[in-house]
């Protein structure tokens, strides 16, 4: 079934790349349909009682170098294939698209889900470095301005930290034999390798991810990247292919490494509260929407990151484990829909004005209130408004990570302040004083925007308010996760 | 002297003669003729070894000597096909002008 | 009916939003339908906060709640739920009362905006956000509620978006108050991690009972200032005081739901239900904590009664008396007086709507004039709102025996001289007194006495549906004074929880007659200053350094926009600068070196090995070139050299042998 899953946008690309230029969208929605049906039935199928991987497939590949297929979910790798099936539609539902760009989409697609359900090195590596060449594709052919340079970055260093990611996994694949995440899982409570070579290893894959992720001070590729992506792209980048840094984290490097990462466990935090803290200020003072949309989500990352050194760092107790788990893996999902949420409404903007300077607008409020008003809530989420989806997951960060790391916690709500300064200072800059000229001739939501705009937003309501059946996915997992820590 | 030495020096002045032809005319069939002298003076050689050596009554010296003939009518003939191929490419036998050989 | 409404508590908060959300829904040019809503569900709340009142009577101190799981992540159960003790259905009540007075009205008052209906359901939203505070029975449902009730003040200061300085006045409240929010969130952070809950009751368990403040301990403090910050956000304390005065560009309802009934009134409130916090390990009534509130809450009153005197803006007038006014609540509660502070609380609900709505009758009789030098002698033009007004001046001022005010007010002075810390407070809040007397007169003097000036010349009343929430609220804050006086102490027993009695005797005592002899005092001066005002003040005359720096609210905005503000820009600009050179340039550098090792190995390859191979190559040519010049092509040298080489060899050999 995950199989099946994986190979249907593959067999979407194929057929999209055949059609005629001017349903390669619609083709392409008309495949996302099917994995979503896919996806629902995965989670109907999902026993979101029983720990461990469920609707396992494995097949020999290559034995003689330790790759096998092997997929399965979790309760993790369930949200976020959720995810991806929830954002990818959006995404083509925001702009019009070529055929080339629907197929390398597509082709994104697949490798995400291959990612989120490998469960051997290889294979995972194979989906990730599969995603990762799309993207850079979309972003240097499809970009905006300064688009070369960008895609070269992005490229060039996430491929860097993929090598240095690649190279610590073979040396602990020639040091233990295996590359399966549940059997390394298992090795790693005691020490996986002993002397620098842990070190080294540890160092290696701690690149690879938190340039993914990014994590300061790796993540300067991410603004240039998003600001000159399109706007389905940008919201495939931030709303998916960020969460497979952060995927990372908690299948690679926290089962693999406890003990180095207890031991640098206040370097890691401070980096984690330097990501929170810095890229919030550096968003106030751009004035570009989208890139201050894009340091916006370092920042929102930066609370996963937090979330989750606070629960492997020190020991802390199980509830504050539960509730830093859990609150990571709400944060990733809720940053998923609302950051993708808000660079689909900067793309609305954009689309409108052809500009998407801060101060190219202003007075929207009065031309165009409905396009404001749901934007305003995809803001306020984004700042953290309890009763939206963003509250939740920082709520449980912070409570996790309180106990532990207390006055790491006390630095990181500056960020939460300086987020709302941002969104703020946009709200006031965008809606409201007099109508600007160039805004005059502005059309309202159409419909097709209302189909991306309500469903969106009806999620950030129903997770803001009645949350339990995101926690119903991966309890079982948090539970499971923490025991491994602990 | 015995017979054997003036017969010696008979062919070795045979092959310088033949040498000296061979080295020194331009003309090609002249350096054929060189060539053939030469091939006397050693066909001379053979007949006096056998006749003034261990085992005379077996003729194995003319022998050699009238099949070295044989083949030296083969050889000439066609060294003068080769002279008369080449005297139809280049209008000429003079040697120093066939320097085709040149590196 | 008493198990019904603990049950169903929720449904309080719940009618006034779902009558937004319907409001939302409604087309904009259904403005008749809206306030229809909106005043309807504001009745329905209205009529549930007082069936919730009802129980609360039954026995002094009663108090229920009810408890549910809100999520469960991991194995833990986060819990939420509502409670209703008398304070609770105290503020629900005067919420919901006072609420409905400012619905009717702004039906007279938004008549003619564009933007009608959306004003009605920011209200009705505002109202079913601040009800929620007021029942929650954990801290996270209060903080839930709390921001709403931010992001509601936020949208209702802004609501005349395209000006530009309205829109200033909401994000700046906004932000402010949020910066109290940050230490709210992290002293729930620190509740939660030290107690394990954040409810407040749960039989035994909850973090404002024994149990709870136990595991906290020494720790008590800390998150009890830090909740503290929250509330000097919300309620405009020193120093985060500075959005309440610009918040005044809301339209005038606005500020009176903000900042007379509710909002601001949300801090004491959060101070008075997590008193417990507070006062753990309190000697003699006297905790670090308390002493940090009783110092905030003086210093405010003070300085914004201050203040008040200097100001021209009819409404920036009132909200510095609210500020003031939220002080003295703060003291109050800081030197133990929890059922007085809340009684301010609620009288001042009251009375302060009422004089918000009648200054907002007054600037819409003045054809949206705020200026008080450009208005005057409206006493006889607007007789309805002078009289209401002066009600609402009275018990500002703090006159007793009619006016709750005056019996509340007093009651906070009695509660500051059992302070065993220090007398200053209980000076200072007779001075406060003194000085909030003498601005209402002047603000009083200016509107509606003396001679007609520029804006009052075509002054006219209000319509019925303005002055009837006038009357009523009028009526409220005088009524309401019976259940104040000290001889009939009802509404400090009930908060008290303890058995009401009356006591003729205890209406006279000393106290009645100090606050007697300052609101006189400050009346009598306010007189005798103002009374032939003109359009300069008299105190500007005399002292125009003080009243310059007065007016200009001390230059508190001028220095926070250079320090903390300035500060932070500075912060942002430099982590962008850091980030474009610092960080980028570190990654460029790497680039850079990249490249540079490229460029290097190219030139290596292109002048080192291929310069050789090339060079090797050449040699042989070279020496290729050499030799063929031996070969001529003459047969006859080749045969020459065979011949001289023979001779050679044959020397050789011959020399050998």
């Amino acid at each position: 079934m995950i199989t099946v899953l994986i190979l249907m946008p593959l067999v979407g690309a194929f057929f999209v790349s055949a059609a005629q230029p001017n349903y390669a969208r619609r083709m392409a929605l008309e495949f996302n349909a099917i994995t979503a049906i896919l996806v629902f039935m995965l989670w109907k199928n999902f026993d979101s009682t029983a720990a461990g991987l469920q609707l396992v497939e494995r097949h020999a590949w290559i034995p003689a170098i330790g790759a096998e297929y092997l997929v399965g979910i979790d309760g993790l790798s369930l949200l976020l294939v959720i995810l991806t099936s929830l954002i990818f539609p959006f995404a083509f539902l925001a702009q019009r698209m070529g055929r080339g760009s629907c197929v390398l989409m597509l082709i994104m697609q697949s490798a995400l889900y291959g990612t989120f359900t490998a469960q051997n090195f290889i294979l995972w590596f194979l989906f990730y470095e599969m995603s990762l060449i799309p993207a850079f594709l979309l972003i240097k052919i499809w970009g905006g301005e300064n688009r070369d340079r960008a895609a070269t970055k992005f490229f060039v260093y996430t491929f860097l930290g993929s090598v240095a990611m690649l190279l610590s996994f073979l040396g602990i694949y020639f040091a233990k034999g295996t590359f399966d995440f549940a059997t390394l899982a298992d090795l790693g409570k005691h020490g996986l390798l002993t002397g620098n070579m842990a070190w080294f290893a540890f160092a290696g894959i701690f690149l690879g991810l938190a340039v993914k992720v990014p994590l300061f001070p790796f993540h300067t590729w991410l603004p240039d990247a998003y600001e000159t992506a399109p706007t389905g792209v940008a919201m495939v980048l931030t709303g998916v292919l960020s969460k497979m840094g952060v995927y990372g984290f908690v299948r690679l490097l926290l089962p693999l490494f406890p003990h180095e990462i207890q031991v640098l466990a206040p370097w890691l935090l401070g980096l984690a509260v330097c990501t929170i803290v810095f890229a919030s200020l550096a968003a106030w003072a751009q004035s570009d929407l989208k890139r201050m949309v894009a340091y916006l989500s370092i920042n929102h990352l930066g609370y996963c990151m937090l979330g989750l050194f606070a629960v492997t760092a020190r020991s802390s107790s199980l509830i504050d484990m539960h509730a830093a788990l859990s609150g990571v893996f709400m944060q990733i999902f809720n940053h998923g829909i609302t950051a993708a949420a808000l660079f689909y409404y900067v793309g609305l903007l954009e689309q409108r004005r052809g500009l998407r300077g801060i101060d190219d607008f202003g007075g929207l409020m009065q031309r165009t209130p409905l396009l404001c008003g749901w934007m305003s809530v995809a803001m306020f989420s984004s700042l953290g408004l309890p009763g939206l989806n963003g509250f939740i997951g920082e709520f449980l960060i912070f409570k996790g990570s309180f106990a532990v790391a207390a006055s790491f916690t006390a630095v990181a709500v500056i960020g939460l302040l300086v987020t709302a300064i941002v969104f703020m200072r946009m709200m006031q800059a965008l809606f409201s004083g007099p109508l600007a000229k160039s805004c005059n001739a502005f059309p309202d939501l159409g419909r097709n925007e209302k189909w991306v705009v309500v469903p969106v937003t009806l999620i950030m309501f129903a997770i803001g308010i009645a949350p339990q059946f995101m926690f119903n996915i991966f309890n079982t997992t948090v539970i499971q996760m923490a025991r491994l820590f602990a | 002297m015995t017979t054997l030495s003036i017969l010696l020096v008979i062919s070795a002045a045979l092959f310088c003669i033949g040498l000296l032809a061979a080295l020194s005319r331009r003309h090609a069939i002249f350096i054929l003729i060189g060539i053939e002298l030469m091939l006397a003076a050693a066909n001379l050689n053979f007949v006096a070894f056998w006749r003034f050596g261990p085992e005379p009554q077996t003729p194995t010296g003319v022998m050699v000597a009238i099949f070295s003939i044989a083949i030296a009518a083969a050889e000439v003939a066609v060294g003068l096909a080769l002279v008369i191929s080449v005297y139809r490419h280049y209008r000429t036998t003079n040697v120093d002008r066939l320097n085709q050989l040149k590196g | 009916m008493n198990h019904w409404i603990v049950a169903n508590l929720w449904l309080i908060p719940a009618i006034p939003l779902a009558a937004a959300l319907s409001i939302l829904c409604l087309n904009s040019s259904r403005g008749k339908g809206a306030a229809a809503l909106a005043v309807l569900g504001q009745i329905v709340a209205l009529v549930m906060a007082v069936i919730a009142f009802v129980p609360t009577l039954q026995a002094p101190g009663w108090r229920a709640f009810h408890n549910f799981t809100w999520f469960t992540f991991g194995e833990q159960a986060l819990r939420i739920g509502w409670v209703l003790d008398p304070l609770a259905a105290a503020m629900l009540v005067m919420i919901t009362l006072v609420g409905l007075c400012i619905f009717v009205f702004s039906v007279g008052y938004m008549a003619d905006d564009k933007n009608f209906t959306r004003f009605f359901a920011y209200l009705s939203f505002f109202s079913a956000a601040m009800l929620g505070v007021v029942i929650a029975n954990s801290l996270l449902l209060l903080f839930v509620c709390w921001e709403l009730v931010g992001l509601a003040s936020y949208l209702l200061i802004g609501f005349w978006i395209d000006k530009p300085s309205a829109a200033a006045a909401a994000k700046k409240a906004f932000i402010t108050t949020r910066i109290g929010d940050i230490g709210f969130f992290l002293g729930i952070l620190w509740l939660y991690s030290g107690s394990g809950t954040l409810l407040f009751y749960d039989n035994g368990h909850g973090c404002l009972e024994n149990a709870g403040l136990l595991l906290l301990g020494a720790s008590a403090t800390f998150v009890a200032l830090l909740i503290f910050c929250g509330a000097v956000g919300k309620s405009g304390q020193f120093p985060l005081h500075v959005w309440l005065p610009d918040a005044m560009e809301g339209p005038t309802p606005v500020s009176a739901l903000i900042h007379a009934a509710t909002m601001v009134a949300a801090g004491v409130f959060l101070v008075a239900r997590v008193y417990p916090l507070f006062s753990a390990g309190a000697i003699d009534g006297v905790t670090p904590s308390l002493t940090v509130v009783v110092s905030i809450g003086v210093i405010t009153a003070v300085m914004a009664a201050l203040i008040a005197l200097a100001q021209f803006d009819i409404k920036r007038i009132l909200a510095y008396s609210t500020v003031s006014q939220l002080g003295l609540m703060m003291v109050s509660l800081g030197v133990g007086g929890v059922a007085a502070g809340i009684m301010h609380l609620i009288a001042h609900g009251f009375f302060k709507a009422l004089l918000f709505l009648g200054a907002g009758s007054v600037i819409h009789g003045c054809d949206h004039e705020q200026d008080i030098r450009k208005m005057g002698g409206l006493r006889w033009l607007m007789p309805v709102t002078f009289l209401t007004y002066a009600i609402g001046m009275m018990n500002l001022s703090g006159v007793p025996f009619f006016f709750s005010g005056g019996w509340t007010k007093e009651e906070i002075l009695q509660a500051t001289t059992h302070w065993h810390v220090s007398h200053l407070p209980h000076y200072l809040m007779l001075v406060g007194v003194v000085l909030t007397a003498l601005y209402m007169t002047r603000q009083m003097i200016y509107v509606f006495f003396g001679n007609k000036r520029a804006a009052s010349t075509h002054a006219h009343e209000s319509p019925r549906v303005m002055t009837m929430p006038l009357m009523m609220l009028a009526g409220c804050s005088i009524v309401l004074s019976i259940a104040l006086t000290p001889a009939w102490p009802w509404l400090h027993s009930y908060l008290n929880g303890e058995p009401a009695h009356f006591h003729i005797a205890r209406l006279i005592q000393p106290m009645l007659f100090v606050s007697l002899a300052l609101v006189a005092a400050g009346i009598g001066l306010g007189w005798l200053i103002y009374r032939n005002v003109a359009e300069t003040d008299p105190v500007e005359q005399a002292q125009p350094a003080l009243f310059h720096f007065l007016e200009s609210k001390m230059w508190l905005d001028e220095l926070y926009d250079w320090t903390v503000i300035g500060l932070s820009k500075m912060a942002a600009r430099l982590s962008d600068w850091m980030d474009r050179n610092v960080w980028d340039g570190l990654v460029r550098a790497f680039a850079g070196l990249g490249q540079f090792f490229g460029i290097f190995s190219a030139d290596f390859d292109e002048r080192g090995i291929n310069a050789g191979v090339d060079e090797a190559t050449g040699g042989t040519r070279g020496l290729g070139r050499l030799m063929s010049a031996l070969h001529s092509g003459q047969i006859q040298t080749y045969l020459r050299a065979a011949a001289v080489s023979v001779l050679a060899l044959l020397i050789l050999y011959a020399w050998l042998t």
